[in-house]
């Protein structure tokens, strides 16, 4: 009998088996693309394929995003809600919490059905309970997105609240929403502008405060909006697992300014503001200049690593060449500037006109200057001008006045097709985009964009962005658009930091000597048994991106010195991390033999060309101090790394940084040093308190 | 190289955040879910338009993750309620048998050579009662009794016990068939 029974189960069993059906190929792949969506719509996914094509993920920041983009008639009566609920919360100070801390929160909208939650799917019994009769498919779809987003929303909201809850509503020029989350934008046209231009005077990070537009009449329940990349720190590596390591430079220096404003301001930086890579490249170094074949030359050095005895680091400096000035090509310039409500501040379009007007000294009568606003609907304010005109151009600059929305897209279109106007053989040509970040009116699709300033960048016009002001910096948005764009993001908060960028490094900053410079390390096992990456964590590459020419990485301009630092754990050290594996493969090959401690690849492209000239050289275990430049790079690299939190830095402090910085100032003909040493001083004190 | 990850580690990394764990998982497990969607629901349809319910609403769930139970046993959970709740949607639990019907006709019409041994399982399938129905297709996708019992939230016991009485309805069917 028993038999019996156990034959009708497995009976059964087999039956079931044999009827069940294999979903469809193209069903699973529309439902798994479906559940990818809605997580990356959650919260944001952050790991990122290709990080230098790619704009670094906002985590938490991405739902908000893409929750008002596509946001449905259906979901805009919602957002009304939710607007009240904010208000609440925004009542409630204990509910300021970090954002971690509201995983898993809900929000106050769910909590009032969610009773007795425990069970994971509560959720849709209620959902479907609100619906008892919706049409049975699409209905209970869009109940279940609707209900997601209002989490979504919630939780971001919370988080803003917190103290680094940093997300961004301008951050809708970025990133990509899916084609379809689109569909529901026109009728957002109106609803956008009203969210995403909220400053709160009261929490204002930098104290510099914005008057808040007239015609913005919500609640402002976050402190800004500035949006800034996130990117882990580079981990430890071992050399066994993984030799090689790939990334491209970075020329940039957006983040030393905005940790300098941080600072100045009384206030240390969050850890995603820095950008190690950025802080060190942002002074001007005395490097041994080329004298090979090469546009640039490569000097690597190996010092003791001042924060860790038991390790070393290898300095890895590249010096551009610096042609003689009165040999460079024409330059065409189309100054392309935010004149949108948000600019109207002493630190922003007033300080944007004196910064290009001291750029004007620079320029001869072979160059050319266009001016193309974008505020509402974009405009060509100054048609293509010789530079020697100056008059003509400071009264078009003087004129400028801030008002209306940020067209963008529309702004970037015009200021390329000014720019292609403008080409002549031998010119270089650069749309200089100003832009405090509020870039979000009238995308009609973000991924275009980049897709757009990609192409424009295979077509010779270079893009450089200068950020200004801050509030709603999207950080992010002029990394990813200057990444993209061939170009460099600089940040203008003084009229010295213009100085800085468009007067004594002007050269540098127009005229590129070397395009996709990317730099491959490999290291030899036998000698290192560590080793990792000091910054460049938003440029890293694949390995096998260092030989393909098509991906794009970073440019060097004329007399540009960039710095790259690995901090390497030689074989045999106590300050080895990563205990041997036991059934690890025993070293041993000829590699053993070689004292090299790996070995340098570079490889770059002359401007507009689109094949890469390859630059090896090995690199030997030396004994230099870090003395000079050397030193002082390090001293700023180890003063990143203090404000990022690092776990590697040891016992290290910000009066050991600031006591290697001083001794290795240097001349320091600019005072960007000492600056630099008044800064450490400033954040020690802040750091204590 | 993290295909060899384990749903637990892959669960908790996409729970704070992870896309590729996220993407990893629900590739590793989407057929499981569609095949414990058919098993409840009886049709391919059906099971289709939950296991799309199931993946929209994924991402959202695995924040409440939090490790204490196995990962496949939380995700039967997540099948089995969703299933419930779209029972419950379709109103009577009569309704919901006819898709044993439905998708036997279309069955039938395709394969005839099977239909014999489809028609005996969707009898007996439809002549169980939901309850344990729902336990039978835990038991029947290789979920152990404590397994299902978590995931239906009941004791081991009564797992135990739907399932012996799943096997008298079965046997009373077959006995019901040798006597035709």
């Amino acid at each position: 009998m028993s038999d019996n029974t156990h034959d009708d189960l497995d009976d059964l069993k087999s039956a079931l088996r044999a009827a069940t059906p294999t979903p469809d190929a193209s069903k699973r792949m529309a439902d798994i693309a479906l559940a990818k969506k809605n997580f990356a719509d959650l919260q944001g996914s952050r790991i990122d394929v290709r990080p230098t094509s790619e704009r670094p993920q906002n985590g938490l920041i991405r739902g908000v995003r893409n929750m008002i983009t596509s946001l449905s008639t259906r979901g805009a009566l919602t957002a009304t809600t939710a607007m009240v609920a904010l208000g609440l919360v925004v009542a409630l100070p204990q509910m300021a919490q970090k954002p971690d801390d509201f995983r898993g929160f809900s929000s106050p909208e769910i909590t009032a059905v969610e009773t007795s939650d425990e069970a994971p799917v509560l959720e849709m019994e209620e959902t479907a309970g609100g619906e008892p009769t919706a049409t049975v498919d699409l209905g209970n779809r869009t109940v279940l997105q609707a209900d997601q987003d209002a989490l979504t929303r919630s939780r971001d909201d919370e988080g803003r609240i917190g103290s680094d809850g940093y997300a961004t509503l301008s951050d809708l020029a970025e990133a990509a929403p899916e084609p379809e989350a689109f569909a529901g934008a026109p009728a957002l046209s109106t609803a956008k502008p009203k969210v995403a231009k909220r400053e709160q005077p009261a929490e204002s990070l930098g104290g510099i405060v914005a008057p808040a537009p007239a015609d913005d009449v919500l609640m402002q329940p976050e402190s800004d909006t500035e949006a800034y990349p996130q990117a882990e720190n580079n981990p430890l590596k071992i050399t066994t697992e993984e030799p090689v390591s790939t990334f491209s430079i970075d020329v940039d220096t957006a983040s030393y300014a905005i940790v300098r404003n941080s600072i100045s301001n009384g206030q240390l930086p969050r850890p995603e503001m820095v950008r190690i890579e950025e802080m060190v490249n942002y002074f001007p170094y005395d490097y041994a200049t080329p004298d090979g074949p090469h546009p640039f030359q490569p000097t690597v050095s190996v010092v003791p690593t001042p924060w860790n005895q038991g390790t070393q680091l290898v300095h890895i400096a590249i010096q551009g060449e610096k042609p003689a000035v009165e040999d460079r090509p024409p330059l065409n310039l189309v100054f392309l500037i935010d004149t949108s409500g948000s600019m109207n501040q002493s630190n922003k379009l007033p300080l944007l006109k004196q910064s290009l007007s001291l750029m004007l000294s620079q320029l001869t009568e072979q160059d050319q200057v266009a001016i193309v606003t974008y505020a509402g609907s974009a405009g060509q304010v100054l048609a293509p001008t010789v530079a020697s005109q100056r008059s003509t151009i400071l009264s078009a600059l003087d004129n400028l006045s801030a008002g209306g929305s940020t067209a963008g897209q529309a702004g970037l279109q015009q200021a390329y097709a000014v720019a292609e106007s403008m080409v002549e053989d031998g010119d270089v040509t650069r749309v200089v985009l100003a832009t405090d970040g509020d870039f979000n009116v009238g995308l009609s699709d973000p991924e275009a964009l980049k897709d757009y300033i990609a192409t424009k960048r295979d077509s010779g016009t270079y893009l450089s962005v200068m950020g200004f002001g801050r509030g709603n910096l999207d950080d992010a948005t002029m990394q990813a658009l200057a990444q993209n764009g061939n170009g460099n993001a600089a940040y203008i908060d003084t009229l010295s930091e213009a100085q800085k960028v468009l007067v004594d490094q002007f050269a540098g900053a127009s005229f590129p000597i070397a395009d996709d410079v990317k730099i491959q390390v490999e290291f030899n096992p036998a000698q290192i048994a560590e080793y990792r990456l000091i910054g460049y964590e938003t440029r890293a590459l694949n390995r096998e991106d260092f030989n393909n020419d098509k991906v794009d990485a970073g440019d060097i301009g004329a007399g540009t010195s960039v710095t790259a630092i690995y901090e390497v754990t030689p074989v045999g050290s106590d300050a080895i991390l990563n205990d041997p594996l036991r059934y690890g493969e025993a070293a041993g090959t000829a590699d053993e033999l070689s004292p090299e401690l790996g070995f340098l690849k570079l490889r770059y492209k002359a401007p507009g060309a689109s094949i890469s000239t390859l630059i090896e050289t090995p690199i030997s275990s030396g004994a230099e101090d870090a003395d000079g430049d050397i030193g002082f790079a390090i001293a700023i690299a180890s003063f990143g790394e203090l404000l990022k939190g690092s776990d590697y830095t040891a016992q290290w402090s910000y009066a050991d940084a600031i006591a290697l910085a001083s001794a290795t100032k240097g001349e320091d003909v600019y005072g960007y040093r000492a600056e630099a040493i008044r800064l450490m001083r400033l954040a020690a004190s802040l750091s204590e308190q | 190289m993290r295909m060899t990850v384990s749903d637990q580690s892959l669960a908790e990394a996409a729970g704070s955040g992870d896309a590729q764990a996220f993407s990893i998982l629900i590739e590793r497990h989407y057929e499981c879910v569609f095949r414990l969607a058919f098993r409840l629901t009886g049709s391919k349809a059906e099971a289709e338009d939950l296991t799309q319910d199931i993946c929209a609403a994924l991402p959202d769930k695995l924040i409440k993750f939090r490790g204490e139970a196995k990962f496949t046993t939380w995700l039967w959970r997540v099948v089995v309620n969703a299933a419930h709740d779209r029972r419950r949607r379709v109103a009577t639990r009569a309704k919901h048998g006819e898709g044993w019907g439905d998708w036997e006709k279309n069955r039938q019409a395709a394969n005839a050579e099977t239909a014999e041994a489809l028609d005996w399982l969707t009898q007996a399938m439809c002549a169980l009662p939901g309850d344990l129905r729902d336990t039978l297709a835990l038991v029947l996708d290789d979920a152990t009794h404590d397994q299902a019992a978590e995931v239906l939230g009941i004791s081991p016991g009564t797992v135990a016990w739907r399932v012996s009485e799943a096997k008298k309805h079965l046997r009373a069917l077959r006995e019901k068939e040798d006597q035709i």
